[in-house]
């Protein structure tokens, strides 16, 4: 298959699922399902297929190897969770909402093949916000008082965050003006382009605002806010596909601005800023995982460390750097989804959010609960696992850059903290306790397989690598232009 | 480019428009009364608009005067009496707990509008400008766009957030028609699109905001810290 077909059927599937849901409105679990089980197999596909950037559909859709990876993710977070929900959402309330459910779903996996996919800046922006405009409902579908406070903050938040990278935009748009004349199409290819030419103070104004507009999206302290809200109160599958999914999409948006700056040689602020900016959701997390009582919450402050993570390795950049950095997208995607989909179905089984009301977890959820306690470990970036050799990676580019040393070291520390916190949750709900086994529903065999599946790609991902990703990351790096 | 050559009549009339729009943020700042903010933003939907159709007139960009008629169809009519229809049903006419009080909010919006006088005049003076308009255009760009942002801090009713956003996107337009009039048709559109959208789905949340929690105003949403 060609690109362009292998881009169209990414973006048809789940598409069809939404018409399914919406006119047929039966069995709609079943197509969301299938749609997934197609989109992961044709984003490798692309992935594989996508050596050099390329443009198509009359200027509208850019593939390149870094889009191509963020689309992998999303289609890989979408298939798990996909499985998922068919388990979780038997269990709601009210089955005559449930197509709106899985025609929100896949429209929201469907925003999040677009935006990654768009050529021009301006329509990349408009992609993040649908995204936004999609997720809000899944964030507030339970109709409960906290999840419909949940999704006025996030979507209150995150509009007004956005509007602050349009504001950039403009200016970069503006900046543009004095090299190519008064009219032009600004797309990424465009961007990088003129950066060298283009007004210095423009291209940084520029870098600064959408940093923070999109950085508020992807989850980066202090404009972290609108998450841990978002991530716990909606349904578990959504808080998988906006945590393993959605946070990587506005994230690549960060890594293009950054390597336009690159290009123009505008030297080491914007990544000492980037760094900044991780250290800041390192600690936001590190202190919040340490006193959380809300599991969901939890693992929300844990997305805002591992977004910080990515963007110290970008921050840090060269090969190590953006290597890790690349890693841990996908390393953080599967495993958070598992840490998910576990918390989903201990939450439904206790009736409750509250750690502190779940207790003998191995009891009330026999074999599962050793597996969401491998992801458990694997989050914390202990190895065998995928994330300690993505974390590693990280730390020792920072370690080598030589000015940002005790980065490295605050940096350690702080996954040490996060360690320690996050694994005295989990024990305190694995010690044996006489406490009476709790009557809520049992996860079924829809949610033994992704968390199965997920389990065994960690695995697979800390102990061996794949050569094919020396390749595309080199590939990646060089696009960047962040060897220096 | 061709916004640093304007004649000094229409130079004149753009300042004029723009500091309008300034003016009007400042009235949406010292009122209480939901309805006067309505109204605020949509005289200042209106008056991008005009600019638009202006620069399409002098700049030779037809497309604007399509933009133009969009802005103010949507923007200065649709969005309007969309947000007043939810205020009737809502039941609610003003801000009941303040903040800060409008005279203070507007001893604050002049702070920022000093504040980004000077960011603008750096701009300026980084890039060779000497065109006034182009540096007004920038300062009230980022003035309304600061606005926004304290309207959002400040205000507690939910439509006054709805509003705070609009405001936001409305300071980017209306910079956007001076600094950067050719930029593509389609972005502008979607954009437009896309508010449309955005305020549809921030209606049916209000909606439910109203159903489920029982109130419109953000102090009750409390429940969810730390």
């Amino acid at each position: 298959m060609s690109a362009a077909t292998l881009i169209i059927v990414l973006l048809a599937a789940p598409l069809v699922s939404v018409l399914w849901s919406l006119l047929v409105r039966r069995a709609m679990q079943w197509v969301n399902l299938l749609a997934a089980l197609v989109c992961f197999p044709v984003s490798i596909l692309l992935l594989i297929d996508a050596a050099a950037p390329r443009i198509y559909f009359e200027q509208m859709l850019y593939v390149d190897r870094i889009g191509a990876w963020v689309l992998m993710c999303v289609a890989l977070v979408y298939l798990l969770a996909s499985f998922f929900a068919i388990d979780y959402m038997r269990h709601g309330e009210d089955a005559r909402r449930l197509p709106n459910f899985y025609a929100l779903f896949a429209l929201f996996a469907w925003t999040m093949f677009a935006a990654p996919m768009a050529n021009m800046i301006g329509v990349y922006w408009i992609g993040i916000e649908m995204t936004t405009l999609v997720s809000t409902f899944l964030v507030g579908y339970e109709r409960r008082a906290e999840s419909m406070e949940a999704a006025w903050k996030y979507i209150i938040i995150v509009s007004g965050g956005i509007s602050i990278a349009l504001l950039g935009t403009v200016l970069l748009y503006w900046g543009g003006t004095f090299v190519l004349g008064p009219t032009y199409t600004l797309d990424w290819s465009t961007l990088d382009a003129i950066a060298p030419k283009m007004p210095a103070v423009l291209l940084q104004l520029g870098f600064l605002l959408a940093l923070v507009g999109y950085g508020v999206k992807a989850g980066l302290a202090p404009m972290h806010t609108w998450l841990p809200d978002a991530h716990s109160e909606g349904p578990a599958p959504v808080s998988a596909m906006l945590s393993g999914a959605l946070l990587n999409c506005a994230m690549l948006g960060i890594v293009r601005f950054l390597a336009a700056t690159d290009i123009a040689g505008h030297g080491g602020w914007p990544h000492r800023i980037l760094i900044a900016l991780g250290v800041a959701s390192l600690v936001v997390g590190a202190l919040f995982i340490m006193r959380q009582r809300g599991l969901k919450r939890m693992l929300a402050y844990s997305s805002v460390e591992h977004m910080g993570v990515i963007a110290l390795g970008f921050g840090f950049g060269g090969l190590l750097g953006v290597f890790g950095a690349l890693y841990h997208m996908l390393n953080h995607s599967i495993n958070k989804t598992l840490m998910f989909i576990g918390a989903g179905s201990a939450v439904h089984r206790y009736g409750t959010h509250d750690m502190q009301q779940m207790r003998n977890l191995p009891a009330a959820m026999p074999g599962l609960a050793w597996l969401w306690l491998a992801g458990a470990v694997a989050i914390t970036g202990a190895p065998p696992f995928g994330l300690f050799r993505s974390e590693l990676s990280v730390l020792m580019a920072g370690w080598m850059h030589g000015g940002t040393r005790w980065v490295a070291v605050l940096f350690l520390l702080l996954l040490i903290v996060i360690f320690i916190g996050f694994l005295n949750h989990f024990r305190q709900m694995y010690v044996p306790s006489e406490a009476p086994a709790p009557d809520g529903p049992l996860p079924g065999v829809m949610t033994w397989i992704p968390m199965l599946l997920a389990v065994a790609a960690l695995l697979l991902l800390g102990l061996w690598w794949p050569p094919l990703f020396t390749l595309w990351f080199g590939q990646i790096v060089h696009q960047l232009g962040a060897v220096s | 480019m061709t916004a640093l050559h304007f004649s000094p009549l229409l130079a004149s009339i753009f300042s004029l428009i723009v500091i309008g729009a300034l003016l009007l943020s400042f009235v949406m700042l010292g009122s209480r009364w939901l309805k006067d903010y309505m109204l605020a933003f949509a005289v200042q939907s209106w008056l991008i608009a005009i600019l638009s159709a202006l620069m399409a007139w002098a700049g030779g960009y037809t497309e604007l005067y399509f933009v133009a008629a969009l802005t103010a169809l949507f923007r200065g009519l649709v969005l309007p009496l969309m947000l007043l229809w939810v205020l009737k049903r809502l039941h609610v006419n003003r801000e009941l707990h303040e903040i800060v009080q409008p005279s203070t909010a507007l001893v604050l919006g002049a702070v920022l509008v000093i504040f980004s006088v000077v960011v603008a005049y750096r701009i300026g003076h980084a890039l060779d400008i000497e065109t006034r308009v182009v540096v007004l255009a920038l300062t009230v760009m980022l003035s309304i766009k600061l606005i926004g942002f304290l309207m959002l801090a400040i205000r507690r009713e939910a439509v006054s957030s709805i509003l705070g956003i609009l405001m936001l996107e409305n300071g980017i337009f209306l910079g956007s028609q001076i600094l950067v009039p050719g930029m593509p048709l389609m972005i502008e559109l979607v954009l437009l699109f896309d508010l449309l959208v955005a305020v549809t789905c921030f209606a049916v949340l209000v909606r439910y905001l109203m159903a489920s929690v029982g109130a419109t105003g953000s102090q009750a949403l409390q429940k969810l810290v730390g």
